[in-house]
This record gives C-alpha cells, structure tokens and sequence, in this order.
C-alpha cells in the first residue's frame, strides 16, 4: 500500500503562498482556505513525525508483517462487513467496498451538517452507527472504533491532509489555534512552545516533532495499543501536569482541526508507529 | 517551620507571585526580587547540595528533561536549555533564585517552569492543584548545588 512511512515517494500539496495585499479578496494561500484574510502560516513545512522517530521505530512501521497496526486494520476490515442494528445493516450495505472512502480521513475533523458541529473521524463513524445502522454507537477509544477507523484511514493512506477552515469550521478552527498556544498545566507551557518554537530538541530521551497527526490513529510502543489524536493530546497535556481534556470534547476537536491544518500537505501515515 | 518575611515589594510582578491566595496555609514564600536576583533565601532556610543534586537528578525537579548535568548515573539528559555544567561559577545565588523561582522575569517565553508558583496557571492536574514545584527548601537545596557546579 502507498503511503505506509515510504518516505522516498510522498507527494505535496503545492502549497501556494500568500502573496500580499494586492491579492487581498482573490483566491488564498492556504488549501481549505476562503475568506477575506490568511490565517498565519505555521512557521515551517510539515515533516511527519515518521521522520523524527528512532531507526527502530521507523523500522517497524515500514515492516507490513511486524507493524502491530495491521491487527486494527484486519479487525477494522471485518467489522466493515459485520451485521449490526434492527436493519442488519454493516458498513458494507451503503458504502459498499471501503475504497469508496479514499480519501475521506484527509479531510477529517469536519463540519457535520446534521449536528452542525464539528467531528472527528471516531464521531463520524458512531453517527453512522447511530443515524444509519441504528445501533449503539463505540465507546469512544474502545477497540472496535478505533480498528473501523484506523480501516478507514487506511484507504486514505499516501493522500495529503487537506481539511476544510472555511464556513462553519472558522470558528473551530479559531478556537484550536487559541487552544494551541495557550500555557496550561503546572509546567505552564503551550503546544507551540514544543511543537513550533523547539523542534528538534531533546526533552529526554524523546526528539521533540512538530506534533503532526497525520500518522493518527496510530500504534503507539509504550502503551502496546492503537491510540486516537486525542489521546495523544491528553499525554502531552498529562506530561505538563495539566488536566486532560475528555476524549471527544469539543475544545480537542478544535485543536485537531488546527493541528491537521498546520499539516496540511503531509501525507497520511496508516498504520503509523510511534514511541 | 516557615517564616513569613513581611517585606515591600516594589515590582508588581513579585507582587504578584508573593500575595498569598490562601492566608495561613501559603505554600509560596514570600519574596523580593531585586535587579535580575532574588537576593534572600526563602524563608531564610539553608540549603543542602546533596538534596539538591537528588533534586535535579530526579522526577521531582526533572531539570535533566531540558538540562544536560554531570549527573552519569541518570542516562537521557535533555537540551531545551543550556548545560548547567560550570553554571556555580556563572552565576550567583540570587539570580538562580529568580530563574528558579520567577524564569518568566527573565524571559517571557521561557519553557522553563516557574518551579516555587501556584498562582495564574490553568488547568493544573489535580494533585499538584494548590502546590508548587518544589518548596522553599527544596529551592534552596537546588541552589546549593548548583553553586558546587563550577
Ligand atoms: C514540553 C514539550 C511539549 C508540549 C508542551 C507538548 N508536547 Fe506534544 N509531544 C512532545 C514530545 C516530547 C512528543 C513525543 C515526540 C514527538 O513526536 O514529538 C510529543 C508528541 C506529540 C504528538 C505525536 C506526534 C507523532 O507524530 O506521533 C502530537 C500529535 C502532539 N505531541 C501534540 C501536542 C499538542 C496538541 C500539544 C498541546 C496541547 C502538545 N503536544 C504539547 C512534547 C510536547
Ligand atoms: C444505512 C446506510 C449507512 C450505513 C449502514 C453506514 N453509513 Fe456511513 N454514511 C451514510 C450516509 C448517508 C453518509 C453521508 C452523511 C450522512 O448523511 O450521515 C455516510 C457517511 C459516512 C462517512 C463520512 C464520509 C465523508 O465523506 O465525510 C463515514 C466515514 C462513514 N459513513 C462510515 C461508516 C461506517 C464505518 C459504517 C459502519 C459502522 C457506516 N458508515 C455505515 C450511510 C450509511
Ligand atoms: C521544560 C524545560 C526546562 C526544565 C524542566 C528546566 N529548565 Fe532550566 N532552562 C530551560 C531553558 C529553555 C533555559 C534557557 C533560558 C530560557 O529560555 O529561559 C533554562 C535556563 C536555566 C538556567 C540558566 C542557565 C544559564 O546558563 O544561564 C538555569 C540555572 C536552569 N535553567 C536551571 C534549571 C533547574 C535547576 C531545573 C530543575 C529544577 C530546570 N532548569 C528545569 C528549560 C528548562
């Protein structure tokens, strides 16, 4: 499959750059971007985080018989097919083969326009479950959900993260960017002041990347276990001593959306591995 | 144990830092920060380099997260900031304590924790709610070990 931590052929988005005022009102700088004014550009181009993990790390991850995501991935396939609901409806039933969602993780978080609210990946799948199939959607972080979605990502694995800002997602995005560079926790320090200002720097034993989730869900070593974005967020929050946020909630979902922006053009990374 | 040092502060950022939230039970030291030093010891407590440097070396100052040390026995030492090797003769006592104790004085973006603060922080996890870092005596105990890196 294309696109799992090949690093050799990875296509970019061309990313066009904000010109100035004299292109003020014309079309803008950033994919996913429609409006009368550019949202700062991160200071940098997305690396994944592939290319700052260890040689072992990376090593597992481009093995397709030893990288333990691949067991989410099998499950994620046969779920996709499995019955559920008063209807006796799976996946399968409506979407039909999941290659029909090629394509469909790089756009996640997204606005739903039923709710009207802004989703994850996770929570689009348990609005099927709920709205389509008619069954109890997955515990958020519980096996089934993340395996049907590390399946879903999967069939996005080699396309660039490309979400959308505009329209109602403005506010959301608005929101994560706050959210991204807001000092909390008993250490008192911001996403940005990592992920942004020390790349490269060691905190320990551990290379500091520029925080990129385009490899997520990923398998993480030190948890033996496929692990949301959001989960991944609540550990950097928990290492500076400050209190997670639920998986879920609305304040991660606007920080996913910044961060999947401020990586937009990284190819999507299914299964990845990470320390 | 503690003795509150009822002192003028002229900075309003010691100010800050220095009003009890909770009278009686303030976990902060009362202090004064002059030019770029805290020139007292907390409380007027002695500090210890051999605390000090189990300080430093472990979980609970986790300065080795960001700070090389000649410290051999811990193996994974961090370079957010610089080495503190020679660091006794670089710099004084005071302005340790100010970076200790206030780093944002010295450097409004640091990612240096403010290591004897409970006031303006977010969100902290709850079991460190309400205590800092490392108390007065800890603070001083670091100090006298840092001074012994010359
Ligand atoms: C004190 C520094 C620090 C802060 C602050 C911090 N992180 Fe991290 N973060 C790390 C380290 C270290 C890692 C593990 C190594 C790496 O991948 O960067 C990491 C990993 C990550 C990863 C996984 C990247 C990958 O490719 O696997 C994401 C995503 C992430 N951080 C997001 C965040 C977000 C969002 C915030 C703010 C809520 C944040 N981090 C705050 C240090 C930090
Ligand atoms: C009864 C039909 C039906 C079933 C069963 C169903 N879906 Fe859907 N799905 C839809 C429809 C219709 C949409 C378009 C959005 C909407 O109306 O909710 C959709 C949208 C989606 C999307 C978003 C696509 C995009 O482009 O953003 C994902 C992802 C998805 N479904 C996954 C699943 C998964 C995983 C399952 C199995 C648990 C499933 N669906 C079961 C009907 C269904
Ligand atoms: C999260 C990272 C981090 C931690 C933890 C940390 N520091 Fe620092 N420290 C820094 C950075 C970065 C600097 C550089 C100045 C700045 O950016 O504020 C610094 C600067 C210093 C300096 C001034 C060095 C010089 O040469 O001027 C001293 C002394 C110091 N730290 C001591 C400590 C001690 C002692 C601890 C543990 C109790 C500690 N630091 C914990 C990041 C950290």
């Amino acid at each position: 499959m294309a696109g799992n931590g090949t690093n050799a052929v990875r296509p970019r988005l061309k990313r066009l750059r904000w010109l100035g005022p004299a292109m003020m009102g014309a079309v803008v700088g950033w994919p996913g971007w429609v409006g009368s004014e550019p949202p700062e550009l991160p200071p940098f181009s997305p690396r994944s985080g592939y290319e700052f993990a260890r040689p072992e790390t990376r090593a597992i991850q481009d093995d397709e018989f030893a990288n333990p995501g691949l067991f989410w991935i099998e499950r994620g396939a046969e779920l996709w097919r499995s019955p559920a609901g008063p209807g006796e409806r799976s996946c399968h039933s409506c979407h039909g083969a999941a290659t029909a969602m090629a394509g469909t993780a790089a756009t996640y978080p997204k606005i739903d326009e039923v709710v009207a609210r802004l989703v994850n990946l996770e929570q689009r799948i348990n609005l099927c479950r709920t709205r389509h199939v008619g069954a109890e959607p997955y515990p958020l972080e519980s096996d089934p959900l993340l395996s049907l979605s590390a399946y879903v990502t999967r069939q996005s694995a080699g396309e660039p993260l490309r979400v959308r800002i505009d329209g109602r997602a403005r506010e959301w995005f608005e929101r994560g960017r706050e959210l991204y560079r807001e000092r909390v926790g008993q250490m008192n320090v911001a996403c940005t002041q990592c992920h942004d200002q020390r790349v490269g720097h060691l905190l320990r034993a551990e290379r500091i990347s520029q925080g990129q989730i385009n490899g997520f869900p990923a398998y993480l070593l030190r948890w033996g276990t496929v692990s949301s974005v959001h989960r991944r967020f609540q550990f950097c929050n928990e290492q500076a001593r400050a209190e997670p946020l639920p998986i879920g909630s609305d304040d991660y979902n606007a920080l996913q959306l910044y961060v999947a922006w401020r990586g937009t053009g990284l190819v999507v990374e299914a299964p990845a591995v990470r320390r | 144990m503690r003795m509150i040092l009822a002192v003028w502060l002229p900075a309003a950022v010691a100010l800050a830092a220095a009003v009890p939230s909770t009278a009686g039970s303030d976990p902060i030291a009362i202090y004064q920060i002059v030019g770029d030093a805290i020139p007292a010891p907390l409380d007027d407590l002695d500090g210890d380099p051999v605390r000090g440097r189990a300080i430093v070396a472990g979980r609970k100052g986790n300065c080795l997260a960001c700070h090389e040390a000649p410290i051999p026995e811990e193996p994974f030492h961090g370079n957010l900031g610089p080495p503190l090797d020679g660091i006794g003769s670089r710099a004084s006592s005071g302005a340790l304590r100010l970076r200790l104790v206030a780093p944002r004085t010295l450097n409004p973006d640091t990612v240096m924790p403010a290591f004897h603060q409970v006031e303006g922080l977010r969100r902290v996890l709850a079991p460190h709610r309400g205590s800092p870092i490392l108390a007065a005596q800890e603070i001083e105990d670091v100090i006298a070990y840092l001074l012994t890196l010359r």
